[in-house]
């Protein structure tokens, strides 16, 4: 009988292929409890395309050359669990404090806000963004406002772009009173106000690529992210977060995550329950 | 101190699962079949800092019960949450024009109900 991972019924022998591939393509590490996560996402894959079982979708996998079942695969294993306004406490300091300050420090000058959503997947988080400036900025529509939102999965922003979000999600976290404010209901789906999408760009992007798209930008959300990929590949990333934010900017991350003990030259700044982190000295090189 | 939480809907099963959420977080629970029974309780001079509120239940639904509720200034620091099937945006428009603080539609899970807490400044730990 051939081996089994312990939290699958894949053999190790198919998920190390599975983790090989993703580690090629997409940078990240799947250790070895992540064969139920493998095991779940491949499955809606194998079904689609007819295939009996997970075994056999990874056995089609290494008999062909990399085409569209394998981005399918790649890009299912690396999307990730979003909300609207998730955790919050990120969304109040924005609110109250982050937002006003910039906005503060930006009004005499270039009138102008740079924010990128870094791993977006199906646009809740740079969706919430784009809410929380209309509530804080009045006069937004005499700024430029730059809200950039990417995701490693091609399928995850052409959904993200559209706008359309089932009951479900717009249950989680998003106060009720911005869901009356910005959202059209149609049925049971719910459709983002064209005041708010068009606020966001959307486009694909592999965090562990060239950002060729990413401008100098105030805000980077990078939130539950990292924790997929090795330490290495964290490492690279965060001094790239670094060039690309401006010297007051803030990096915003998940809220198990810090980025003590990966790049020291971050300073964690404290807004209320959550913490942002700002490019300290010695930042762009 | 406390915290106690009214938990209104004329399901019993409803009354129990929300009942069960709010005291994992601490909440002394008293639960209410409608909006009446609901206000009776609160008229008695019992203070709450939070009730959950179905809509449709006899005698009052929960809409008036939020009406009622916000007439009174002396309940102005009661949290008010409809947990409700009435998924129209103009019922929830409706609710929060009324008084209502938050909106949930049913079905929902504990996770969201977590979440909706939170937008009030009610802190629990989430998985």
């Amino acid at each position: 009988m051939r081996n089994r991972t312990e939290t699958s019924d894949l053999t190790q022998a198919d998920f190390d292929f599975v983790r090989t591939l993703v580690k090629q393509h997409s940078s990240i590490s799947l250790d070895d409890s992540k064969g139920y996560l493998v095991s779940s996402r491949l499955l809606p894959i194998a079904r689609g395309r007819g295939f009996e079982s997970v075994a056999a979708l990874i056995t089609h996998l290494r008999s062909r050359p990399h085409g569209k079942v394998h981005t399918d695969v790649l890009e299912a294993v690396a999307t990730t669990e979003t909300s609207f306004f998730r955790d919050f406490h990120p969304y109040e300091a924005l609110r109250d404090q982050v937002i006003p300050d910039l906005i503060r420090k930006r009004r005499e000058s270039t009138r102008m806000l740079s924010i990128w959503s870094g791993a977006c997947s199906s646009g809740q988080e740079p969706y919430s963004v784009a809410m929380v400036l209309r509530q804080v900025i009045p006069d937004i529509d005499t700024w430029t406002i730059q809200l950039l939102a990417s995701d490693f999965s091609g399928a995850m922003v052409e959904r993200a772009r559209k706008g359309v979000f089932k009951q479900l999600e717009v249950n989680r976290g998003l106060p009720a009173h911005l869901l009356v404010r910005y959202f059209d209901q149609h049925g049971a789906s719910w459709w983002l106000k064209d005041e708010v999408k068009r606020m966001v760009t959307f486009f694909q992007q592999n965090l562990d690529r060239e950002w060729t798209r990413i401008p100098q930008v105030d805000l980077v959300f990078l939130r539950n992210v990292l924790i997929y990929f090795d330490v290495e590949t964290r490492r690279r990333i965060l001094r790239k977060v670094r060039r690309h934010l401006r010297p007051d900017g803030f990096l915003v991350m998940g809220a198990a995550e810090t980025t003590l003990s990966l790049d020291d030259s971050f300073r964690r700044v404290q807004f209320g329950r959550a913490a942002f982190y700002q490019p300290g000295e010695g930042s762009g090189q | 101190m406390t915290k106690k939480a009214l938990v209104i809907d004329d399901s019993r099963a409803m009354r129990t699962i929300l009942s069960g959420i709010l005291g994992e977080l601490g909440y002394e629970v008293q639960g209410a079949e409608d909006g009446g029974r609901a206000l009776e309780i609160l008229n008695a001079g019992g203070l709450f800092d939070l009730a959950l509120v179905d809509w449709n239940m006899p005698q009052m639904t929960g809409y008036d019960f939020v009406l009622e509720v916000r007439k009174e200034t002396r309940f102005n620091d009661l949290r008010l949450v409809m947990v409700t099937t009435e998924t129209e945006v103009s019922r929830m428009s409706d609710a929060l024009e009324a008084g209502a603080d938050e909106y949930i539609m049913k079905p929902f899970n504990k996770e969201m109900l977590l979440e909706k807490l939170m937008l009030l400044g009610i802190e629990a730990e989430l998985d």
